[in-house]
């Protein structure tokens, strides 16, 4: 993808489910995005929809996403204008949703990471330096079936173009 | 090498000799969506070049999760999907028919089978011997239109169980129970495989509910072997030309062994506002409940709601209790009817809620006031799972739930049925 990602880092904790990034009861806005992704990590945060900016980055721990498989989740952190999450591990359908949204998911350590800290990722070098305490850390490399979807900006697209599965 | 289940069901599919870590892509045999997934769903399907689906009889789309509908902009969306499904072909299941996992155990899955659903309690069907997963819209979209999808072959966890369950102690206790024991994250990408004496022994509606959480440890599924219990249950829902008897092999690799003796098992809760904080029932007397919600894709099979009736029976809910039953299908609801067990749970001061996914999820029939606590034989505890993030949401047994609604706190079926 080549571009180098900038934003200011988003803390959260461990086990962010589906239900705090996009809560069941809005079920109902689900056919009207632009409504929906207001209330992006509400129940989390509430005044996260407000402050985030376009390039900045949701941080979590252990096991982001878990819960439901609805892809309106990753959908709505992107319609934020969220450019990666990065967390220490991802539950398994939120973490393929993501990368089928063309949303970057990184895995890695983000303890030394606090709310606030700028961050530059570049997704194609696997770094990501915090600008803010002037430290760099790695990630996981993404597997290359799934880097391949991504490349493409997601699922849909990816199927577009190749008619198939290319794996 | 021998085959775990998973990877015996993908080798065969996928026509490719696959193991653990392997990237397969598999047919599928059944793909589904639901109504709160349905719509972006079938939006990403007409996003796709292709725009007919690749089997529109082995494709169903299920209105259950906010069914009948209890506002407009639902309503809109159930609209959508009846439209789709009438120029699609694919099957329809509407408002009343039952929450689709029930749907999909009774009427569409079969052992061996691949199954794909827009719903992260897809994993039920591995009650049944099938491969079944949750995925995203996009992923399910593109699986009806080409008919199949990728798959990394996942590493298995043998969970072994030995024994014989104490009175009221059940499925629900067991998997509640390992859930504790692993934590929310601890089979991520991984599959939960189960088997042992007290597993040979265990009917298809205890394997549903054990599947159906693998997910809150985060695998990818939850699966069983296929039987004479599978036999006999697909032979009475009319399906006997489906059974196949399925296995893993003996030299099958795991990547974990977890054993646990179903004796020493008793009735245990998942507290807020995650499934993984487990404590045993009876430690937890000091918790009074305003709702007991008996009924999901977990534990609201007939066999949930005879246990509900046996308990409620000539006995009356606690007055400060509400008590809402739902059965997962219509089916459970006619069988439960013509059995009396709908009748004495009405005169023990239960609600009885239309087949569908009713409170669990908050969207209507059950949101929770501002810290209010319910009693759950559902899957999820999330924070702001039962539609307000001020409510706490305790899960457990059926029989745990029922005997709970008698007492209005927490209480341990053992000692109130004793």
């Amino acid at each position: 993808m080549g571009a180098v990602l900038k934003g200011r880092a988003f803390k959260f904790g461990n086990d962010v489910s589906t239900d705090l990034i996009i809560a069941g009861k809005y079920a109902h806005l689900r056919s009207n995005l632009p409504e929906l992704a207001k209330h992006v990590m509400e129940d989390a945060s509430p005044d996260f929809a407000k402050k985030v900016k376009p390039g900045d980055f949701i941080v979590g721990g252990s096991n982001f996403g878990l819960g439901s498989s609805r892809e309106h989740a990753p959908l709505v952190i992107k319609m934020a204008g969220v450019s990666a999450v990065l967390a220490k591990s991802f539950a398994r359908i939120f973490f393929r949703n993501a990368i089928n949204q063309g949303l970057p998911v990184l895995i890695c350590d983000t303890d030394r990471i606090v709310e606030g800290d700028k961050l530059e990722v570049s997704l194609d070098e696997g770094v990501i330096k915090n600008v803010t305490k002037k430290e760099q850390y790695t990630f996981t490399k993404i597997p290359p079936a799934m880097l391949s979807i991504l490349n493409e900006g997601g699922l849909i697209p990816y199927i577009n173009k190749y008619g198939d599965f290319k794996i | 090498m021998g085959k775990t289940l998973s990877e015996k069901i993908l080798s065969a599919k996928s026509g490719v000799d696959a193991s653990a870590g392997d990237i397969v892509v598999s047919p599928v045999d059944l793909v589904f969506v639901q109504d709160t997934t349905g719509p972006l769903t079938v939006r990403q399907f007409k996003a796709g070049r292709k725009q007919t689906l690749a089997a529109p009889d082995r494709t169903a789309l299920f209105i259950d999760h906010a069914a009948p509908s209890p506002n407009r902009q639902l309503s809109n969306d159930h609209m959508f999907l009846r439209e789709f499904a009438a120029e699609s072909g694919c099957l329809l299941f509407d408002a009343g028919s039952g929450v689709c996992h029930q749907l999909v155990a009774e009427k569409l899955a079969n052992p061996g089978d691949v199954i794909v659903g827009a719903d992260s309690h897809t994993v039920t069907a591995g009650g049944l011997g099938a491969f079944a997963t949750g995925m995203g819209s996009s992923d399910i979209a593109v699986a009806m239109s080409l008919g199949k999808t990728w798959f990394r072959v996942p590493e298995s966890f043998r969970v072994a169980v030995t024994g014989n369950f104490s009175k009221w102690v059940e499925a629900k206790d067991l998997i509640i129970y390992l859930i504790g024991l692993i934590g929310a994250d601890g089979a991520t990408y991984k599959a939960l495989e189960f088997g042992g004496e007290a597993v040979d022994r265990m009917p298809v509606s205890q394997r549903l509910t054990i599947a159906n959480m693998a997910v809150e440890a985060g695998a990818k599924v939850g699966i069983f072997p296929s039987d004479h219990i599978t036999r006999d249950f697909l032979k009475k829902q009319g399906r006997a030309d489906k059974y196949k008897a399925l296995q893993p092999d003996r030299d099958a690799a795991y990547e974990r062994q977890i054993d646990i003796e179903a004796n020493r098992l008793e009735p245990m809760v998942s507290q807020p506002h995650t499934v993984d904080n487990t404590a045993p029932a009876r430690t937890l007397s000091n918790i009074k409940i305003n709702q007991v919600f008996i009924g999901t894709c977990t534990n609201g099979r007939l066999e949930d709601i005879a246990v509900a009736s046996h308990i409620l029976k000539n006995r009356k809910k606690h007055p400060s209790v509400r008590l809402l039953v739902c059965p997962a299908s219509g089916r459970v609801l006619t069988d439960a009817m013509n059995l009396g067990y709908i009748k004495t749970i009405i005169e023990a001061g239960g609600v009885i809620l239309p087949p569908g996914c009713a409170a669990c999820l908050g969207l209507h029939q059950g949101v929770l006031g501002d810290g209010e606590v319910c009693l759950s034989t559902a899957n999820r505890n999330f924070k702001g799972r039962m539609g307000n993030p001020e409510g706490l949401i305790y899960l457990a047994s059926t029989a745990t739930a029922a005997a709970s609604a008698i007492t209005g706190r927490i209480t341990d079926p053992r000692e109130a049925l004793s």
